[in-house]
């Protein structure tokens, strides 16, 4: 038979590849041999990282491709850009380029208020951004192979990852135990598409993997997502914004293989230097919150 | 029979779940003494430079090489690179399989695919000559084998995508992401 390439079995495949693993978002380079030294198992190649993205204002974009192409020619391990949300033609331009993955990402400001990009169009695959179940299967209805809980990108603040964690997996556990006459119901109430719906409950996950993102900024941040049920972390401003981010990034990465070992957990938790500095979420207004942005 | 998946990154749950629809005790392996007591191992598809760095953090390099001496491991994909010993670039290897292979050979994700293979010894061990359908992502290929290794199986151009070296199986496709468990199978009879 002849060779098929850019198959769904594909794109899915590769996130199920990056499971068990930590996904680092890095500015150059220099920083993405650092991440690909401690055991990422893949790097976010964006120009700002989401906590200066905040600090400095303005309309964040698709990063230069030059800066993307010279991250791909240093590492070994899949390289990931950013587009923004429904701006289709960035998406066109990385998959020219061959980035791996492309994140259609709330982080940058969006294109589009009202749609995202219909994913199923490209041979490249998609990971995105998800607060609620519903979110979550719209995305993978467009054609997302790869999802992760937006939880507050650039704050160090784990509580809104926790948020949408829960609120995912508990969904799951949820339709996994409904009768099947319930299941349209809540595909109605959640704004989900149907035939997604009964996929969960027929597999008890999602149909694809799912990742943490957004304010994972320590070694027990990233174990207490894996505990609560994801298949991996982003880990995106909390190592290149600390006192010492090879060694933090290294301890994230064992943390995430040894996530239910306390022990470990204690060992590469030890003599970190300063984490991120972070910002409270609960106090931040409504308008700088970016998981508000996904329709 | 008891069979380990070691766990440290990738998708090792995958192999998990076919090994336990065959019927396989299956456990995972993160740290030594997990390997006690396991008639083989399976090293799973991820990426071979996380894999390689967790396995020297956590004292696994000469354990695996002691174990792979006397019982069976497979190595998928990153696995395959993980049991060679030379995979061209400075990172951490088994050595056990006397296999060179390359890495990201096809080149990037892009670049993945699928496509059926003809494998005659797997056919002859399950009784079952039906083509078998590869999953490739981000594959690497083995370039050359030493004088004790057998090709299990190549591309229509000739690359070489698995082989055996005794109990010790390489393939650079991923069987664990489909719905047929022939090699999975094919393992447990060269573990036992």
């Amino acid at each position: 038979m002849e060779a098929k390439k850019s198959t769904w079995t594909e794109k899915k495949g590769l996130a199920q590849m990056l499971k068990g693993g930590v996904i680092m978002d890095v500015v150059n380079a220099e920083q993405a041999k650092i991440a690909e030294e401690a055991g990422a198992c893949a790097v976010m190649a964006l120009e700002r990282v989401p906590a200066d993205i905040r600090a400095d204002g303005g309309v964040a974009r698709m990063s230069d491709p030059d800066m993307i192409l010279k991250i791909m020619d240093a590492v070994t391990i899949p390289v990931m850009a950013k587009c923004r949300i429904g701006h289709f033609v960035e998406a066109q331009i990385l998959e020219s380029i061959g980035v791996d993955y492309i994140d259609e990402s709330e982080v940058l400001t969006p294109a589009d208020e009202e749609h995202h990009i219909l994913k199923h169009n490209f041979n490249v695959p998609f990971v995105c951004g998800c607060r609620n179940i519903g979110e979550a299967l719209r995305r993978i209805g467009e054609g997302a192979a790869m999802m992760r809980t937006k939880g507050e990108a650039g704050t160090g603040d784990v509580v809104e990852a926790v948020r949408h964690a829960r609120s995912v997996i508990g969904d799951i556990k949820r339709i996994s135990a409904m009768e099947e006459e319930e299941l349209m119901t809540f595909a109605k109430n959640n704004g989900a598409p149907y035939e997604l719906v009964k996929e969960i409950k027929e597999l008890g996950r999602l149909p694809v993997v799912n990742f943490a993102a957004g304010g994972v900024a320590t070694p027990a941040d990233a174990a207490l997502m894996m505990q609560l049920g994801v298949d991996g972390v982003f880990v995106g401003s909390g190592i290149f914004k600390s006192g010492d981010p090879a060694k933090r990034a290294a301890a994230i990465v064992k943390a995430v293989t040894h996530y239910q070992d306390a022990s470990i957990l204690a060992e590469v938790s030890k003599n970190l230097g300063e984490a991120m500095v972070g910002r409270n979420v609960s106090q931040m207004p409504e308008s700088e919150r970016l998981a508000g942005r996904g329709w | 029979m008891k069979i380990g998946v070691l766990a440290l990154q990738g998708d090792f749950a995958e192999h998990l779940a076919m090994l336990k629809k065959i019927g396989a005790d299956a456990v995972e392996v993160r740290l030594p003494e997990h390997l006690d007591g396991l008639n083989g191992l399976i090293i799973p598809g991820g990426e071979s430079t996380t894999i390689g760095k967790l396995s020297v953090h956590y004292h696994l390099i000469e354990p695996l090489r002691e174990f792979g001496k006397s019982r069976a491991i497979w190595g998928t994909c990153a696995g395959m690179i993980f049991l060679s010993n030379d995979a061209g670039r400075d990172q951490p290897l088994l050595g056990l399989m006397d296999v060179q292979v390359k890495r990201n050979a096809f080149g990037r994700q892009l670049d993945s695919f699928e496509t059926d293979l003809q494998i005659d010894e797997l056919s002859e061990a399950t009784k079952d000559d039906a083509p078998y359908h590869a999953v490739f992502i981000r594959a690497p290929i083995i370039e050359s084998v030493g004088a004790e290794v057998k090709v299990l199986a190549a591309l229509a151009d000739g690359r070489i995508v698995a082989a055996r070296q005794g109990r010790l199986l390489a393939t650079s496709f991923h069987p664990e992401l489909t719905d047929d468990s022939r090699f999975h199978k094919y393992f447990l009879s060269l573990a036992a």
